[in-house]
C-alpha cells in the first residue's frame, strides 16, 4: 500500500470538500519533473542489502526479486542511494 | 527483538510529498511511519513537512494525518488520543512529527502540558535547526555559529551567537517515561528507538537530527552522510532517558575533525578558527558531562 497518482484531478467546486477531510494518499501529480539525473540500479551487482531503500527520502525504491527497483515517476534524483550502495550497483545518467 | 530493514513494513506512508530533493526530515517522517504502521494517526503543525505533504488534492500520507496549529502538536496528539480512546479504539499510535521550531519554541508550551498529564502520545521533533518552510531563520536548536537570514554573517557577528539548547534534556528533566535523541544518519537506531516508544505506556520523545540540504547548504546527496557525521565528530550524540536515567548509546572514542564537518555546509563557511576552537570546546565540555552524567554502554 503506498499514495498512488489518480487519473482525476478535482478541479470542480463540487469536487472540492466542504470539510477539511479528503481521502489520503491521493496524489495527481508525479515529481519527476524535478529531476536532471537519475538512478540506475544494475542488477548484476546489487546484493539487495536493501541499504538505498532505507535512506530513501521518498520511498521510491522497492524490493523487487531480490533486488530493488526504482519507481521514476516520484525518483527527485537527489543521489543518496548513489552515495550510499557500497556495492556500486548504483549509476548515475543524465536525463535527456 | 530489535526491527531491521528486511522485515520493515513495506507500505509508503509518506510518498509524492513536495519536499526539497535529498530532504532529511521526509526520511526520518517516512521511516517513523514505516515503523509504526497504518493505525498511526499523524500531526503535522505548520513547518516544512505539513507543507510538502498536504497540497490539495495531492495528499501524501496514506495513513490518517491531519496539520495542527504551530504550537499545537502535542494538545493536538492529546485530544486525538482522548477522542479515540473515548470511542473505544486502543490499536493505534498518535504520533506528532514536528520542527525544531514548532517543538523548542513556539510548542515547548503544549509538550510540557503533555508529558505533565503523561499522555499515551509519541512525539517525534526532526531537527533540521532553523525554521526552515519560513525561509531559514533561526530557532533555538539552531547551532552556534551558523548563518540563518535572522543571525546573517558579517563583519562583527558571524552567524549565531547563541549556543543550541538541549531539548532531549529539558523533556527528560520532566520525568518522561522515555526519550531518545537519534539521526537519521544511524538509521537502525532511529527505528528500533521509534519501535520502543511504541510500545512504551504514557508520554515518549525523539529528537532526531534530519540535514536539510537547503538550509544547510550541504549537496542533496550528502544528506545522510552529513547527519552521521554530526554524530562521528560529537557535535550530536545517540541517547536515551529511561527510568529515571540517561544512557548514552553510542560513546564516541575518537571524534573525527569538526571543521572537516562545518565546511561541508555553507551555512558555516564564514568561520573563523577562533570559533571553531570556541565549538570543539564546547562539544568537549559536552562530552565530559555526558560521560558523567550518562550510563554508558
Ligand atoms: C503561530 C504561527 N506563527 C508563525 C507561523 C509561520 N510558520 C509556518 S512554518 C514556520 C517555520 C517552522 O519551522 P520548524 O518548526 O523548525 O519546521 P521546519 O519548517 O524547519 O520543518 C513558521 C514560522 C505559523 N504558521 N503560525
Ligand atoms: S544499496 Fe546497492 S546493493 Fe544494496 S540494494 Fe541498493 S542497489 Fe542493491
Ligand atoms: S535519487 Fe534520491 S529519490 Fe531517487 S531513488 Fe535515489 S534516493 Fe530515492
Ligand atoms: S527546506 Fe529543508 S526541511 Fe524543508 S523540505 Fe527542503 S530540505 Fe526539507
Ligand atoms: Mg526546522
Amino acid at each position: 500500500m503506498k499514495p498512488y497518482l489518480r487519473d482525476h484531478t478535482p478541479v470542480l467546486l463540487s469536487e472540492i470538500p466542504d470539510a477539511p477531510s479528503y481521502e489520503a494518499g491521493f496524489l495527481v501529480s508525479k515529481n519527476a519533473g524535478w529531476r536532471s539525473t537519475r538512478p540506475v540500479i544494475d542488477t548484476e551487482k546489487c546484493t539487495g542489502c536493501l541499504m538505498c531503500y532505507l535512506h530513501c527520502p521518498e520511498g521510491v525504491i522497492y524490493k523487487a526479486g531480490g533486488k530493488v527497483a526504482v519507481d521514476y515517476d516520484f525518483c527527485k534524483g537527489c543521489g543518496i542511494c548513489v552515495r550510499i550502495c557500497r556495492a556500486g550497483a548504483i549509476e548515475t545518467e543524465a536525463e535527456r | 527483538m530489535s526491527i531491521n530493514v528486511r522485515d520493515l513494513n513495506e507500505s509508503e506512508f509518506f510518498y509524492g510529498h513536495k519536499a526539497c530533493a535529498g530532504c532529511g526530515g521526509s526520511l526520518a517522517v517516512r521511516i517513523a511511519l514505516k515503523v509504526l504502521g497504518e493505525r498511526s494517526v499523524a500531526v503535522l503543525p505548520a513547518g516544512c513537512m505539513s507543507a510538502v505533504g498536504f497540497n490539495f488534492p495531492q495528499l501524501c500520507f496514506a495513513n490518517n494525518a491531519i496539520i495542527s496549529t504551530f504550537a499545537g502538536t502535542a494538545s493536538m496528539l492529546t485530544g486525538i488520543e482522548a477522542g479515540l480512546r473515548a470511542k473505544g479504539v486502543s490499536d493505534f499510535h498518535a504520533v506528532g512529527f514536528a520542527g525544531d521550531g514548532g517543538t523548542a519554541d513556539i510548542g515547548l508550551q503544549a509538550l510540557s502540558g503533555a508529558i505533565d498529564r503523561n499522555d499515551n502520545i509519541i512525539y517525534i521533533c526532526y531537527d533540521n535547526e532553523a525554521y526552515m518552510n519560513t525561509g531559514i531563520q533561526k530557532s533555538s536548536l539552531t547551532p552556534f555559529g551558523a548563518r540563518t537570514t535572522t543571525t546573517p554573517a558579517g563583519k562583527n557577528i558571524r552567524g549565531n551567537v547563541k549556543d543550541k539548547k538541549n531539548m532531549f534534556e529539558i523533556v527528560a528533566a520532566h520525568g518522561i517515561p522515555y526519550a531518545a535523541t537519534a539521526s537519521i544518519g544511524y538509521m537502525n537506531d532511529f527505528m528500533n528507538k521509534v519501535d520502543k516508544a511504541s510500545r512504551i505506556h504514557g508520554t515518549k520523545y525523539i529528537h532526531v537530527m534530519a540535514p536539510c540540504p537547503t538550509g544547510w547548504g550541504h549537496e542533496p546527496c550528502e544528506t545522510v552522510e552529513i547527519a552521521k557525521e554530526a554524530v562521528d565528530c560529537g557535535l550530536w550524540y545517540l541517547a536515551e532517558y529511561e527510568d529515571s536515567e540517561y544512557i548514552l548509546n553510542r560513546n564516541v572514542k575518537d571524534f573525527t575533525d569538526i571543521s572537516q564537518y562545518l565546511r561541508k555546509q555553507s551555512r558555516f563557511r564564514h568561520l573563523r578558527d577562533e570559533d571553531i576552537e570556541y565549538i570543539t570546546k564546547s562539544r568537549d565540555a559536552k562530552w565530559n558531562e555526558i560521560r558523567t552524567k550518562y550510563k554508558t554502554v
